[in-house]
C-alpha cells in the first residue's frame, strides 16, 4: 500500500522521508556526517585564530553555521526542494521568517532603546 | 484513516488531494512542534544576544568559554546524529539488534555531552560564575541549559524507545516514535550549531 | 510540609473575596450533588471527561469559557462601581491593593479563559465537520489540551480564596513583576497557570494545523476549503510561531523569581524592556488569533442568511495569509512611548496602519454579500452586523492610535482601554456569540430561542455603546487606566454612563443565561431534524444534528468550493454503502495530567517541593503509560453505522 501511495504524483512527503518514502540510505548519513565535520572544524578552526578581520569572522562563521544547517537539512531530515516536500518548505520558511523578524526586530528595538537611554549617572542624580 | 479505506476513497476520487496516513500524520505533526520549539529557541537566543555584554562587571566569555569542550561536545552531539540515520536504517530493515545497539550508541554519546556540560556548568557556578552573578550568565544558562534539557528528555525518550522496543517489537507505533525520535534528535543537533557558533565561537572573539 | 502556605493566607479579613469563595463552594457543593443524585457520574465521565471527540472537547472549551465570562465580567462589574462613585475624594469600596489584583485577574481571565478557549472551542468542534475529516489529527492530545487549559483557568480562581493574585496587570510587566517589588504569591499563580495553559494552547495549534494540511476530504484542495477552516488556519499557524514566546518569556521571569536569574531585574544588567519588547512580539499575533475564527465566523454566518456565495473568496484567503504575517511586524505599536526613538516608532507605526487594509478588504466583501442578497435578520446575522459597526468603529480608533505622536497623548488612557474593548467586544466575543447561535443547532439538535436571543444582542450592543463610548471621551480628558480614584470632576458623570452600560451588558448576560434554560425547555418546538436549519453551504450541515460520533458515515469528497450546497441542488444522491468505521476510544489522560498540573502548579506556587516533583512525576507517568496502549481505536461496524444513520434521519429502521 505504501509503494502505491509513494507513486502518487503528487503525494506530500512527510519532512524526514525521501521519494521514495523511506528514510534515505547510509551513503546519504555518512556523506552528511562527512560534510558537516568538515564545516564544523572550518569553524572551530577559523575562530581559534585571528586569520580573519572581526567583521570577516562573524560572516564566516555565520556562513558555515547556515552550510552546517542546510547539510542537516537536506542529509539528515531529507527536507529539499522536492514538490512532494512543498507543504513542509513552506512550514520551515515560514518559521524562519517569524525567527528573523522576531530576532532582528528585537535586536533593532533593544538597541534603539539602548541607545535614547539616559546614561545611568544622569539618571541616578534625577532620583529625587 | 487506515489504508483500506485510503485505496477506497482513491478509487472513488482519483483526486490530486488525498489525506494523508498515520505515519505521515503524525510525523507532519511532530515537525510542526520542532518549527514551535526553534521559535522557542530563537527567543532565548534574542534574549542572549541583547544581554551578552550585560555582565554587571563580572566574568566576560572570553574568561568562561573553553573550545576544546565544545569541540569535544560538538563532536559527540554530530556523531551521534550520523548513528542515529543509521539506527533509522536499521528499522527500515526491521533489524531489532541494530536498532537497540545505534540508539544505545546516540544514547552513550548523549551521555557523553551531557556530563561535559555540567561539568561546564558546575565549574562556572564553582568559579562564581553562575546565573546569578549577572544577565549575560542568566542568558546564558537558560539558553544552554533549555538545550540541555531537550537532550536530556530525548535521553529518556531513548530508554522509553528501548523499552517499545523489548515489549512490542516493530510494530506501527514504535516505527512512529521511532521516526519522531530521529527528527528531534536531529533538529537538537541543528540548535547546537546555533549555539556552538553564536554563543561559543563568537563570543570568546575580543 | 506546606512550603510557604500557612492559615493566614487566606483572605479572612476581606468581606467581598471571603462572600464569593463561599458562593463558589456552595454553587460547586450544589452541581456535585446534583451529579451524585441524578446518578450521572459514569455518564460524565465516559461521555465528557474522557472522552477524545473533538466535538465534545469542542463544547468543553466553550463551556469553560461562559463560565470563566461570568467571573471575568464580575471584575468588569466591580471595576466599574467602583470608578463610579470613587470620585472627588471618595474612596470607594476597593481599596488598591484589592483593586489591582482586580484589574489583573480581569484582563488575564478574559483573555486567555474566556477568548481563547471560545475561539479554540469553536474551531475544534466545526473544522473537522468543514474538511470532511472525522476527528482531529491527536485526538488525546486535544483532550489533554482542553484539560491543561481548564487547569491553568483553575489556578487564579483558587488565588482568589488561598493567597493573592498578581497586582501588576495582565501582562505583569518588570520590574514591578518581579520578586523584589512583588514578593508575594500573586505573580507566581498567574505565570504557573499561564504556563500550564499556555502549553495545552500550543498542543491544539499543532493539532489543527496538522488536521487542516493533513486530513481534509480527498478532493479538497487548500482553494476549496471554507473561509473558516482557512481562518482556523491562519489562527492556529499564528499559535504555533507565537506561543513559544511566551512560554519563554514567562519561563525567563520565573527563573528570575526562583533561582534569582537576572533577565529582567533591576540590577545586574538586567533589561526589563526586553520582557516588553517579547511578550508584545507574543501579544500582538495573540489578538490575531483570536480575532481570525470570528472573522471566519463571519464569514459563514454571512453567505448563509444572505443566500449568496461569499463574495470575493480568493481576496477573502488572500487577506487572511496577509493579515497572519503582518501580525508579526507590528508588535512595537504596544510601547511607543519607551523611548526607541522616531524611526523605529515610524517604521511599526506604518505597518501597523498597512494591516488596516486586509481587514478592510474583508469588510467590503461582507457587505457585498450581503448586497443583492436576501438577507434573513435571524440572532447570528444581528451579531455580524453588530459586529461590522462596533469593529469598523474600534478598528478606526486603532489606526489613530497607529500614529506615533497620537500614541504619545493616549498610551494607557482610557482611549486605549476604550479601543481595545471594541475591537475584542465587538470583533472577537460578538463572533464568539454569533458562532454560538449558528452551530448551536449541529451541536445539540435544537435551535436556540430566538427572541432571548435577539434581546440578549440589544442589550449587549447597546450597552457596549454606553459602557465604552465615554471611555474614549476620557482619554481625551486624560484619565489614564487602572485609576483606583480620582478628584476629576469632569470624569464622574461619563463614568456613571459607563456604570449603566456596564448593567445593561450584565442584563444581556441574564438574558442569553436564560436562552439556554428556556431552549433547554423547550427545546421539542425548534427541533433540527434535518441537520440543516438554516440551509447552509458547507459540509458540517450534511450530517444529522447532533453528529454521530464518526461524524460522516461515508467520508464525503470534495469537488470544488461549497461541494454541499451544490449536491443539494443536484440530483438525489443513491443510497450509502455503509463500512465499519475505526474510532480512537476514550482516554483519562487529559484529566489526570491537567489535576497533575494543578496539584504541580499550587506546589510551585508555594513551594511545596514535595508536591511539585509529585505532581510533575504524576504527569509524565500518565503520558507514559498512555503510551503504553497499543491499540486506541474500536471499530463500529458496518451494521451499527447503518442503524445511527437511520434513526438519525428518521428513515425506517431495515430488520
Amino acid at each position: 500500500m505504501t509503494e502505491t501511495l509513494a507513486s502518487t504524483p503528487t503525494h506530500l512527503r512527510t519532512p524526514g522521508t525521501d521519494a521514495r518514502g523511506s528514510t534515505g540510505r547510509w551513503p546519504t548519513y555518512a556523506v552528511g556526517f562527512a560534510l558537516a565535520a568538515g564545516l564544523t572544524a572550518a569553524s572551530f578552526v577559523l575562530a581559534a585564530h585571528h586569520w580573519l578581520t572581526p567583521a570577516s569572522l562573524v560572516a564566516a562563521l555565520v556562513v558555515l553555521a547556515i552550510a552546517q544547517m542546510i547539510v542537516h537539512l537536506i542529509f539528515f531530515l531529507h527536507i529539499t526542494t522536492a514538490p512532494a516536500q512543498k507543504t513542509n518548505i513552506l512550514a520551515l520558511l515560514l518559521t524562519l521568517l517569524i525567527i528573523g523578524l522576531v530576532v532582528i526586530g528585537s535586536l533593532w528595538i533593544m538597541a534603539q532603546l539602548n541607545a535614547h537611554m539616559v546614561p545611568m549617572d544622569q539618571l541616578m542624580q534625577m532620583q529625587r | 484513516m487506515n489504508d483500506m479505506q485510503l485505496a477506497a476513497s482513491l478509487e472513488r476520487a482519483p483526486a490530486r488531494y488525498i489525506p494523508a496516513t498515520k505515519f505521515g500524520t503524525t510525523g507532519f505533526g511532530f515537525y510542526v512542534y520542532l518549527l514551535s520549539d526553534a521559535i522557542l529557541f530563537s527567543a532565548l537566543f534574542a534574549t542572549y544576544a541583547v544581554l551578552k555584554t550585560a555582565n554587571a562587571g563580572g566574568p566576560t566569555p572570553q574568561v568562561l568559554f573553553d573550545l576544546k569542550n565544545v569541540g569535544v561536545e560538538t563532536a559527540c552531539l554530530l556523531t551521534s546524529s550520523f548513528i542515529c540515520g543509521l539506527a533509522m536504517q536499521a528499522d527500515e530493515a526491521r533489524n531489532r539488534t541494530g536498532v537497540a545497539i545505534g540508539l544505545i550508541a546516540v544514547f552513550l554519546l548523549g551521555v557523553g555531552f551531557l556530563s561535559l556540560e555540567v561539568r561546564e556548568f558546575a565549574g562556572m557556578i564553582h568559579a562564581g560564575a553562575g546565573p546569578q552573578r549577572s544577565a549575560f550568565l542568566s542568558a546564558f544558562f537558560a539558553l544552554v541549559g533549555a538545550h540541555g534539557l531537550h537532550i536530556t528528555v530525548g535521553l529518556a525518550w531513548i530508554v522509553l524507545l528501548l523499552c517499545h522496543l523489548g515489549a512490542m517489537g516493530f510494530s506501527a507505533s514504535f516505527r512512529r516514535r521511532l521516526f519522531c525520535f530521529s527528527l528531534f534528535w536531529h533538529v537538537l543537533d541543528v540548535v547546537w550549531i546555533a549555539i556552538f557558533t553564536f554563543v561559543y565561537l563568537l563570543g570568546i572573539q575580543p | 510540609m506546606f512550603g510557604k502556605l500557612t492559615l493566614h493566607d487566606i483572605p479572612f479579613d476581606q468581606p467581598i473575596v471571603m462572600g464569593t469563595c463561599a458562593g463558589i463552594l456552595v454553587v460547586g457543593a450544589f452541581v456535585l450533588g446534583l451529579i451524585t443524585y441524578l446518578k450521572r457520574w459514569r455518564w460524565l465521565w465516559e461521555e465528557w471527561i474522557t472522552s477524545v471527540d473533538h466535538k465534545r472537547v469542542g463544547l468543553m472549551y466553550i463551556m469553560l469559557a461562559l463560565v470563566m465570562l461570568l467571573r471575568g465580567f464580575a471584575d468588569a462589574i466591580m471595576m466599574r462601581t467602583q470608578l463610579a462613585i470613587a470620585g472627588g475624594g471618595h474612596a470607594g469600596f476597593l481599596p488598591p491593593e484589592h483593586y489591582n489584583q482586580i484589574f489583573s485577574a480581569h484582563g488575564t481571565i478574559m483573555i486567555f479563559f474566556v477568548a481563547m478557549p471560545f475561539v479554540v472551542g469553536l474551531m475544534n468542534f466545526v473544522v473537522p465537520l468543514q474538511i470532511g475529516a472525522r476527528d482531529v489529527a491527536f485526538p488525546v492530545l486535544n483532550s489533554i489540551s482542553f484539560w491543561l487549559t481548564a487547569a491553568g483557568a483553575l489556578l487564579p480562581n483558587i488565588a482568589l480564596g488561598v493567597g493573592e493574585f498578581a497586582r501588576t496587570g495582565w501582562l505583569a510587566y518588570p520590574p514591578l513583576s518581579e520578586l523584589a517589588y512583588s514578593p508575594g504569591v500573586g505573580v507566581d499563580y498567574y505565570l504557573v497557570a499561564l504556563q500550564i495553559s499556555g502549553i495545552g494552547t500550543l498542543l491544539s495549534g499543532i493539532n489543527l494545523v496538522t488536521t487542516i494540511l493533513k486530513m481534509r476530504a480527498p478532493g479538497m484542495e487548500l482553494g476549496m476549503m471554507p473561509v473558516f477552516t482557512w481562518t482556523a488556519l491562519g489562527s492556529n499557524m499564528l499559535i504555533v510561531v507565537s506561543f513559544p514566546i511566551l512560554t519563554a518569556t514567562f519561563a525567563m521571569l520565573m527563573l528570575d523569581r526562583y533561582l534569582g536569574f537576572h533577565f529582567f531585574t533591576n540590577d545586574a544588567g538586567g533589561n526589563p524592556m526586553m520582557f516588553i519588547n517579547l511578550i508584545w512580539t507574543w501579544g500582538h499575533p495573540e489578538v490575531y488569533i483570536l480575532v481570525l475564527p470570528a472573522f471566519g465566523v463571519f464569514s459563514e454566518v454571512i453567505a448563509t442568511f444572505s443566500g449568496k456565495p461569499l463574495f470575493g473568496y480568493r481576496s477573502m484567503v488572500a487577506a487572511t495569509l496577509v493579515i497572519t504575517i503582518l501580525a508579526f511586524i507590528v508588535w512595537m505599536h504596544h510601547f511607543f512611548t519607551m523611548g526607541a526613538g522616531a524611526n523605529v516608532n515610524a517604521f511599526f507605526g506604518i505597518a501597523t496602519m498597512v494591516i488596516a487594509i486586509p481587514t478592510g478588504v474583508k469588510v467590503f466583501n461582507w457587505l457585498f454579500t450581503m448586497y443583492g442578497g436576501r438577507v434573513r435578520f435571524d440572532v447570528p446575522v444581528l451579531w455580524t452586523i453588530g459586529f461590522m459597526i462596533t469593529f469598523v468603529i474600534g478598528g478606526m480608533t486603532g489606526v489613530l492610535l497607529a500614529v506615533p505622536s497620537n500614541d504619545f497623548l493616549l498610551h494607557n488612557s482610557l482611549f486605549l482601554i476604550a479601543h481595545f474593548h471594541n475591537v475584542i467586544i465587538g470583533g472577537v466575543l460578538f463572533g464568539c456569540f454569533a458562532g454560538m447561535n449558528y452551530w448551536f443547532p449541529k451541536a445539540f439538535g435544537f435551535t436556540l430561542e430566538p427572541r432571548l436571543g435577539k434581546a440578549a444582542f440589544w442589550c449587549w450592543f447597546v450597552g457596549f455603546y454606553l459602557a465604552f463610548m465615554p471611555l474614549y471621551v476620557l482619554g481625551f480628558l486624560g484619565m489614564t487606566r487602572r485609576m483606583n480614584h480620582y478628584d476629576n470632576p469632569a470624569w464622574t458623570s461619563y463614568l456613571q454612563v459607563a456604570w449603566v452600560g456596564a448593567i445593561l451588558i450584565l442584563l444581556g448576560i441574564v438574558l442569553q443565561i436564560a436562552q439556554l434554560v428556556v431552549s433547554i425547555r423547550t427545546r421539542r418546538q425548534r427541533l433540527d431534524l434535518t441537520g440543516d436549519p438554516w440551509n447552509g453551504r458547507t459540509f458540517e450541515w450534511s450530517v444529522p444534528s447532533p453528529p454521530p460520533a464518526y461524524n460522516f458515515a461515508v467520508e464525503p469528497v470534495a469537488d470544488g468550493l461549497d461541494t454541499y450546497w451544490r449536491s443539494k441542488a443536484a440530483r438525489r444522491a443513491p443510497a450509502p454503502i455503509y463500512q465499519s468505521i475505526q474510532l480512537p476510544e476514550n482516554s483519562p489522560a487529559g484529566f489526570l495530567v491537567a489535576a497533575c498540573a494543578v496539584a504541580c502548579g499550587f506546589a510551585v506556587v508555594w513551594h511545596i517541593w514535595w508536591l511539585a516533583l509529585l505532581g510533575l512525576v504524576g504527569g509524565l507517568g500518565v503520558m507514559i503509560a498512555s503510551s503504553w496502549r497499543e491499540h486506541g481505536e474500536f471499530v463500529i461496524p458496518a451494521t451499527e453505522v447503518a442503524r445511527i444513520e437511520r434513526l438519525a434521519r428518521a428513515l425506517p429502521l431495515k430488520s
